[in-house]
């Protein structure tokens, strides 16, 4: 009798945990919804008020520039169809195409005069507005200088757009596909004001739609049936989670909850490897880790002590055991690849076996007044971060041989900056990624007119010189050859310490197609389908 | 009790003004401010910045100005998050703490005063032993070990439960962040119970309800309960309001929207009105949670007369 009792009732507890468990467990994604974790909470869906990666993410299905990336981020024709330039290069006359507006309201030339301007008004306070100075006013207008309509982009009449420039700007094309070129709807903006990036009030020229925005929850998107290529487009729906715990992420991306991560920890990257192969996606990518030094104080005006600093560094070291995920030893400032500047410029001492390096580091340092009894004392600060504090680490044990006694200082980012903006250091850590892919990019770091930028306070008119004389250069070989010595004399000063070059890395799910490794690690959503 | 309340709320406004007066200064003294970043600004965009946001003006003024602004009920916009208002964000993420925090605590109370009212009855037995020896552990390991463990077991690995996520507050979503936010709650209670009910279990009053001939779990439910529960009771207001004000960790976790991470991405990115509105909060939260505290402990002990 027991026994029969017993029998049902256990029938009875499995049959309602397997009902709990199908409750429980949920249903699997709809196709046609790509789930991406951004690694961060956009600042502002407004173009013109956002400076991150994760932002670029989001916004850049939205909106549409006069051009736009192909899946392998090259610049092909977006609003504008074709264009032409003046033979001097200053001129660009662009023919737009008719679209609208996700609203159905024409987009035309004078979308993009507003835009532009409103970008570089003192008033939108935008951050990245130094991105457009190449066109002529733009510094002007954005310092306070001149009124908007001093900004030398003029609507010839609805679909034809003309933008003077300050130079002939070989980059330009490139940099139209970046997001403080996007148009933003005027008779939006004019009617909320700030609320008009709002679910209930946006409307975007791009091939996705807000739909949903939760702060630190989610944001959805869904097509725009009046993208003016929305055929081309095969997902439905997007959806952005902002979480930025890696680890966390991770997680999710192993039990299928998101299908794409743009990020992950480093330390990670062995079970990854083993576990994600096909998953897991590492691709050269155009950032620069490097320490700059201060030039402004002694002794590390010296440049025979930069140097040796410099040169006592194993940076493969660091790459393959610290990292550990295919980051590249940099010898240079620029990294490989760059548009017209295959090649950057190394330190003449790469191919010097590393022990000889220690040895001459050495040499150089006892020339400059060090013994064992008056060694070299420096503070080595960087912002927080499991990475950061490794490779300082690697790096302080290194200028040991040399007989330098490092101190490590960490403060939160925000401190940390401060500090390398008010030469408040002596060596730091920095790191810089490209706004386009273009050399001058990275090497205008290092010159006098920079300002705050140039954490080094490096200032030697040779190279100031050389880099204003590429600037007005229009034959881009001859232009990326006068760049190219100006780095050459960088690398001699040593006025940084280049560490290396960045990698992208991301966890993409197999079943997403259309997801291209790319130097600059931008993605556009319009271009995946999911299997 | 009724005067006593007013009496108290009307306290907290001073107190409120200092708090406010401390958490504003304090912020201004930490060097490196809202707009500092990796790419740094040119000095007339960053002029245009600080002018747009009012930080130009001298500290007093800017001081004088939000307090005028609170007494409107306007915490200014978030210098991060450029589409929000301060009091967007706490809209939007307070219900979500304030129903994990809920949760959690009335789960810990649940299991804690039962467990530990069962390990007091059967004091020094296995059962009590094996009670305190979990409850230990329960306090001992950090939620950032017990979190991504239980994700990992329960998400990953059995594919029970979602990884992480809100999902709109379904109940998949809730059960991991409440129970790992729980469980060191329900360690503190349990012990805090156990004590307490072991010292009135051998009070004169249990005594004579016993020599009166009542039942067992009468004179534990109906008498006992009540004067053991008071630490507990005291602990409930603070911790409450600490739990409900979301821990970082959980919430960064379990990607939940509470409130509890604007303590601190809000300083970590100096974004000045996200810090003193969450702080404004908070602390009228432990006001009014403390405030309960003390009207409840009022009604459990006969002893206590709120004047």
């Amino acid at each position: 009798m027991k026994g029969k009792l017993w029998r049902s009732g256990w029938r009875t507890i499995i049959f309602i945990a397997c009902v709990l468990a199908l409750f429980i467990v949920g249903t699997a994604v709809a196709g046609g919804t790509l789930r991406i974790a951004c690694m961060g909470e956009p600042a502002s869906l407004d173009p013109h008020k956002v400076t991150s990666q994760w932002e670029n993410d989001v916004i850049g299905d939205m909106f549409v520039g006069l051009t736009t990336e192909d899946p392998k981020t090259n610049a092909v024709p977006g609003v504008a169809e074709s264009w032409t330039v003046s033979q001097d290069g200053k001129t660009y006359t662009f023919k737009l195409r008719k679209s609208t507006w996700s609203d159905g309201t024409p987009l035309t030339a004078h979308d993009f005069v507003y835009s532009l301007q409103r970008i570089l008004k003192p008033e939108t306070a935008a951050e990245y507005a130094s991105l457009l100075y190449a066109i002529e006013g733009a510094e002007a207008v954005n310092t306070g200088k001149a009124a908007e309509d001093a900004l030398a982009v003029k609507a010839i009449d609805n679909y034809t757009l003309e933008i003077k420039l300050t130079g002939p700007a070989p980059y330009f094309i490139q940099l139209l596909t970046h997001y403080t070129a996007y148009p933003v709807p005027r008779h939006i903006i004019e009617k909320f004001g700030k609320d008009w990036t709002k679910p209930e009030h946006i409307a975007v020229n791009g091939p996705f739609k807000l739909v949903v925005w939760l702060p630190n929850t989610h944001i959805k998107m869904t097509r725009n049936d009046k993208y003016y290529d929305a055929a081309s487009v095969n997902l439905d729906n997007l959806v952005f989670y902002t979480q930025e715990d890696r680890a966390a992420v991770q997680k999710r991306f192993r039990a299928g909850e998101i299908d794409v991560a743009r990020d992950f920890s480093s330390d990670q990257i062995d079970w990854l490897r083993t576990n994600l192969p096909k998953e897991t996606h590492i691709a050269p990518f155009v950032g620069a880790y490097y320490y700059p030094i201060n030039c402004s104080i002694t002794p590390f005006s010296d440049v025979r002590v930069r140097k040796a600093l410099s040169m006592s560094i194993n940076r493969e070291a660091i790459v393959d055991k610290v990292l550990k995920t295919g980051e590249l030893a940099a010898y240079s400032l620029v990294p490989p690849g760059v548009s017209h500047y295959e090649h950057p410029a190394e330190v003449t001492w790469k191919d010097v076996p590393y022990a000889a390096r220690i040895k001459q580091a050495r040499a150089l340092l006892a020339e400059a007044g060090f013994t064992a009894d008056k060694p070299l004392l420096l503070t080595l600060k960087y912002n927080t971060s499991e990475n950061h504090k490794r490779i300082a680490v690697a790096v302080a044990s290194m200028w040991k041989q040399i007989g330098v006694k490092t101190e490590l200082y960490n403060a939160e980012a925000k401190v940390h900056y401060a500090d390398l903006k008010q030469a408040d250091f002596q060596v730091a850590r920095a790191g810089w990624v490209a706004d386009y892919n273009d050399a001058q990019n990275f090497l205008y770091l290092l010159e006098t007119r920079t300002g705050p930028l140039n954490y080094s306070r490096y200032s030697n008119p040779a190279y100031d010189e050389l880099m204003l004389k590429a600037e007005v250069t229009f034959d881009l070989d001859r232009r990326g050859e006068l760049m190219h010595q100006a780095e050459a004399l960088a690398m001699v000063d040593q006025p940084l310490i280049p560490i290396y070059h960045y990698v992208s890395k991301n966890l993409v799910a197999q079943n997403v197609v259309g997801f291209a490794d790319n130097s600059k690690d931008i993605h556009r959503w319009r271009y995946v389908t999911l299997k | 009790m009724l005067i006593y309340a007013v009496r108290r709320l009307g306290s907290a406004i001073p107190t409120l003004l200092i708090i406010v007066t401390i958490a504003f200064f304090m912020m201004r003294l930490a060097p490196g401010g809202p707009f500092d970043r990796e790419k740094q600004l040119s000095p007339e965009i960053e002029a245009n910045i600080l002018k747009a946001y009012n930080l130009d003006k001298p500290l007093y003024r800017q001081y004088l100005d939000y307090l005028g602004n609170i007494v409107h009920g306007d915490f200014g916009p978030s210098y991060k998050y450029l589409d929000f208002t301060v009091t967007d964000l706490i809209v939007a993420g307070f219900p979500v703490s304030l129903r994990l925090g809920l949760s959690a605590i009335l789960l810990a109370v649940i299991l804690g005063v039962t467990a530990g009212t069962i390990a007091a009855l059967k004091q020094n037995t296995t059962f009590d032993y094996l009670i305190m020896g979990l409850a230990m552990t329960g306090i001992a390991i950090p939620n950032f070990v017990m979190a991504p463990m239980l994700a990992l077991i329960f998400g990953v690995y059995l594919s029970l439960l979602p990884v992480a996520g809100w999902g709109g507050g379904a109940l998949r979503y809730q059960i991991l962040p409440v129970v790992t936010l729980a469980l060191p709650q329900i360690a503190y209670i349990a012990r805090m119970t156990r004590g307490s009910m072991v010292e009135t279990m051998h009070s004169n009053f249990i005594r004579t309800a016993r020599a009166k001939g009542l039942a067992e779990h009468v004179v534990v439910l109906r008498h006992a309960l009540k004067g053991g529960l008071l630490p507990v009771v005291s602990y409930l207001g603070p911790a409450t309001a600490a739990v409900i004000t979301g821990s970082v960790v959980i919430e960064s976790i379990f990607d939940v929207p509470g409130i509890g991470r604007y303590f601190v991405t809000g300083a970590l990115n100096r974004d000045y009105p996200v810090v003193m509105g969450v702080v404004i909060f908070y602390a009228v939260l432990i006001i009014a949670l403390n405030l309960m505290v003390d009207l409840v402990y009022g009604f459990l002990d006969p002893r206590v007369k709120v004047e």
